[in-house]
């Protein structure tokens, strides 16, 4: 028996598990490029400092590429572990581009990482360099198909439900892989790593300026850095408005969530740039509007109307009575498949069957359905919207807030007095744990404001778990928080030990506070 | 387009390779992470064996990542089912490989001992206890899993996480963890010499030995009375697959109906056995090389004999006959299954390819001053 509780603490532990192995996400996609950007650098000048930098960030990205292959691995098992029902019901199409993943770009990337750490002796200077952008390619190409699984979720293209095997089947896998969902969050999510790696390099680099050492290091790093990071982080709010586009096209529901939109305003609707929004009342209060900004952003015209929550909600209303003729439809073909009248019947409203299951959290018979338990079923698809509200710009400020930074390190390293900047220095330093900030909250913006669905539209979260016991669940959440928490200080210990140690960590004996070559005792 | 049917029999062969993948490729390193502690007997020589696999383990873990993603894409009831009922078995499998990448790559960053005996112990844990429970895991399939399906298809597993743990896939467990310690000790001495390479030596004659006879005596055991299923409805291999649609019957010695109906098929466990001991002989005669692909050959023996004694069924059930998945009606979609084999077409052999390369690169002895000298640079 699948209870409340059950589904409770698997979103409990997929999200922790999701939030946890996007901290090393985010820093793997954009650090590996900037690997790849130093040491071309290094083929093309000869400059032996642009090795070693491409050495140095390196062991710090290998630090952090540790965890990221660890927690990867939680993320794969866990469908079937928790998500038994989600993974046969769309597995069909899920699974494709996970596996492909596998083949296509992890493969990639994991035979050259090592080829990478180990290969500097063994292997000609061209060839180590094709190694390096053969790895951030791989890791790139990674982000591709798991995004397009993603994307499915998001805007289930390229599918159709099948009731002989009680699925979601592919119908065509192209439109699975062009998906625009899929697209604009790929772009979105892979500049937003961009800027994290440079982030990371930028403010290690500062930090290093602010206590005088390493300096030659220290500024070509903060140079690279500045310049990728002020490309990435344009990218991220051009591509992040596209992302947003989608959802105006896909996700109507996410979209009033995260705009705090309760009423449908005459377009082009006004954008919400501050508001207290009640969720039980379904007002804001102290709002701060910008007119007709919402309408021209989501929808790119002055005439489309954006709907509001309650008019969302009552278009729910519709769904969910068509879906409970749906729902009956199904459970008389799966009991007896022969009957055209009904195959017809469900097939004319097989579109709205998921809106029919999202009453099974309140009555395994939804014919019996109760007109509360209808408007409660369509009070729930849509999400919350406090959490949304605020999470969503919490990351856009974050955004602008490091496109300004990146801009002004990008200027002030073309004029080459960045390192006297000592204002500039201390902001980048005390600015690098919020890249991986941002990242969450988009995170968490894109997976919570899909609720209440798996699959949006298709598939209610509270149909895809596992038949397990809660006290399975608290015991593998408790696995998890002992074996997280402790891989996490592990992990932060060693990054800031050999962040601290910089680039004489590489033992070479021309970096800051070595002596002669080699005498480290650590590697 | 290929027919349904045929793609159902190339998913259940590509699995396999995938299976089998894993084993030669990610196997080798398990098994040189579980003789890390007995055989590096100082710093220098724990090094000297991970550095073996020091530039692979990542590639090589991606076979188990990918033959679990494929089995997702191509059998994803049987995903759903495996994967939920073995709830316990997959997390301890998951919680054990966390101590690999870690432990690979954070080890020799600190130079205290003890930090370091921890992360060889994680490196035993992480190669060790996959290998175990993958075996015990097959063991139960070939037993039989208790677990059925509801009307909606939602998987139901009835049995309990000790439940696991009986007398025939404990077997079954001594025979894919000796396996795998086997083949990573023929890897280890082609990789090194002195005194890791004797040490590597007597392993390989040690688990090889364990390995055979284990396997032999899983083998005596199926032969003897165990319980097999069969399939008692008329089987169409080109339908919509929908595993509640057949009546399915336990019967004794039912695992040897495939190699009773088509002989040929003794060929398999005899590449076992023909493998393994040839692996043993050329380990004894220092002959590391040829060692190494006899136990690889024996690997896929073993599995072989395994999926081959069981087909068409991929995960019957002990609890409700009919529940059991198969071939025919554990498979995705005609769509699915068809885009899935091109991928697997294209890039399958451009990974192997890469891999070589890879290792080609990387060839050669690791020796204690190899270690030494790249202090910085080495795990």
């Amino acid at each position: 028996m699948i209870t409340e509780q059950i589904v409770d603490l698997s979103r409990l532990q997929f999200a922790a598990t999701a939030f946890y192995h996007f901290l090393f996400v985010p820093l793997t996609l954009g650090l590996s490029f900037l690997l790849a950007i130093m040491e071309t650098v290094f083929v093309m000048t000869g400059k032996e400092i642009y090795r070693d930098m491409t050495k140095f960030w390196g062991k710090l990205f290998g630090i952090n590429f540790a965890l990221g292959v660890t927690t990867g691995l939680t993320m794969e098992f866990q469908f079937g572990t928790n998500w038994a029902y989600y993974s046969h019901y769309v597995g069909d199409i899920f699974g494709a581009p996970l596996a492909i993943e596998g083949l296509m770009a992890f493969f990639l990337e994991s035979t050259f990482i090592g080829l990478f750490f180990f290969g500097w002796d063994k292997l000609s200077k061209r060839r180590h360099l094709l190694i390096t952008y053969l790895t951030a390619i791989g890791s790139n190409l990674s982000a591709v198909w798991i995004l397009v699984a993603n994307g499915w979720m998001q805007n289930p293209v390229g599918s159709e439900f099948s009731y002989v095997t009680m699925r979601m089947e592919m119908t065509s896998f192209w439109d699975v892989v062009f998906n625009p969902a899929a697209q604009a969050k790929f772009v979105h999510t892979v500049s937003a790593g961009y800027v994290t790696g440079s982030m990371f390099v930028l403010g290690i680099s500062a930090w290093y300026l602010l206590k005088g050492r390493d300096i030659e290091f220290a500024k070509r790093s903060f140079r690279i850095a500045a310049a990728f990071g002020f490309a990435s982080a344009l990218s991220v709010i051009v591509l992040g408005d596209e992302s947003g586009y989608a959802v105006t096209e896909h996700q109507q529901t996410k979209l009033a969530a995260l705009e705090g939109m309760w009423k449908t305003e005459p377009a082009p609707a006004s954008f919400t740039l501050f508001a207290i929004p009640d969720d039980e009342k379904r007002e804001n209060t102290a709002e701060i509007k910008i007119p007709y900004a919402l309408g021209l952003l989501a929808t790119r015209t002055a005439t489309k109307v954006l709907p509001g929550i309650d008019e969302l909600e009552a278009q729910s209303v519709e769904r969910i009575r068509n879906g409970i003729i749906a729902v009956k439809a199904l459970e008389q073909l799966r009991a007896n498949t022969a009957d055209e009248a009904t195959k017809a019947d469900f097939e004319a409203r097989k579109a709205d069957l998921g809106y029919g299951l999202l009453l099974k959290k309140y009555s395994a018979d939804v014919s019996q359905a109760t007109p509360e338990m209808i408007a409660q079923a369509a009070r729930d698809s849509i999400p919350k919207v406090t959490p949304m509200f605020w999470t969503f710009r919490l990351m856009v400020l974050l955004g602008f807030s490091f496109a300004l930074l990146f801009t002004l390190s990008f200027w002030y390293s073309i004029k080459n007095t960045f390192h006297e900047k000592r204002w500039l220095l201390r902001w980048a330093l005390w600015f690098i744990p919020l890249p991986w900030i941002a990242s969450e909250m988009g995170w968490f913006v894109a997976e919570y404001g899909r609720q209440p669905w798996t699959i949006f539209g298709i598939l209610p979260t509270h149909l895809s778990t596992s038949t397990l016991s809660a006290n399975s669940l608290y015991g593998s959440l408790a696995g998890f928080l002992f074996f997280y928490t402790g891989l996490l200080v592990v992990e932060m210990y060693l990054m800031f030990k050999y962040a601290r140690l910089g680039p004489a960590s590489l033992g070479t004996g021309r970096y800051n506070g070595e002596t002669a070559p080699a005498l480290k005792p650590a590697q | 387009m290929l027919d349904y049917e045929t793609l159902k029999i190339i998913w259940w062969l590509l699995v396999g390779v995938l299976l089998l993948g894993f084993a030669v490729m990610d196997g080798h390193d398990m098994g040189v992470g579980t003789l890390l502690p007995f055989i590096g007997k100082n710093d220098v020589e724990r090094r000297v064996v991970i550095n073996t696999v020091g530039p692979h383990w990542d590639g090589n873990q991606v076979w188990f990542v990918t033959a679990g993603g494929a089995i997702f894409a191509a059998w994803p009831i049987v995903y759903a089912a495996a994967f939920s009922g073995f709830y316990w078995a997959m997390l301890l499998v998951l919680f054990a490989l966390f101590f690999r990448p870690v432990g690979f790559d954070y080890r020799s960053k600190v130079a205290n001992p003890t930090w370091r005996g921890i992360w060889d112990w994680g490196l035993f844990v992480g190669g060790a206890v996959p290998a175990l429970v993958f075996g015990i895991a097959f063991g139960n399939l070939l037993l039989g899993v208790p677990f059925h399906f509801e009307d909606n298809l939602m998987p139901v597993y009835t049995g309990t996480f000790w439940g696991l743990l009986n007398p025939f896939a404990l077997l079954s467990g001594v025979v894919s963890l000796s396996m795998l310690t086997f083949h990573g000790a023929n890897y280890l001495m082609v990789r090194t010499e002195g005194d890791v390479y004797a040490r590597s030596r007597a392993a390989s004659l040690i688990f090889g030995t364990v390995m055979l006879a284990a396997f032999a005596a899983a083998g005596v055991w199926v032969s003897s009375d165990m319980p097999g299923y069969v399939i008692t409805s008329v089987v169409d291999p080109g339908a919509l697959p929908n595993p509640l649609d057949k009546t399915v019957e336990i019967q004794a010695g039912a695992w040897l109906g495939n190699f009773a109906s088509h002989p040929v098929l003794w060929v398999i466990p005899g590449a076992a056995f023909a493998g393994g001991l040839l692996a043993l002989l050329f380990a004894w005669m220092r002959k590391p090389v040829l060692a190494f692909i006899g136990s690889g050959i024996a690997e896929l023996g073993v599995i072989g004999t395994a999926g081959v004694a069981m087909f068409p069924f991929v995960m019957p059930s002990s609890s409700d006959p009919r529940s059991s998945l198969t071939v025919w009606d554990s498979v995705s979609s005609h769509l699915t299954l068809e885009v899935m084999f091109w991928a697997a077409l294209i890039f399958t052999p451009i990974v192997i390819t890469y891999t070589g390369w890879a290792y080609k690169m990387m060839a050669g002895k690791i020796t204690n001053a190899y270690v030494e000298s790249n202090d910085h640079s080495a795990y």
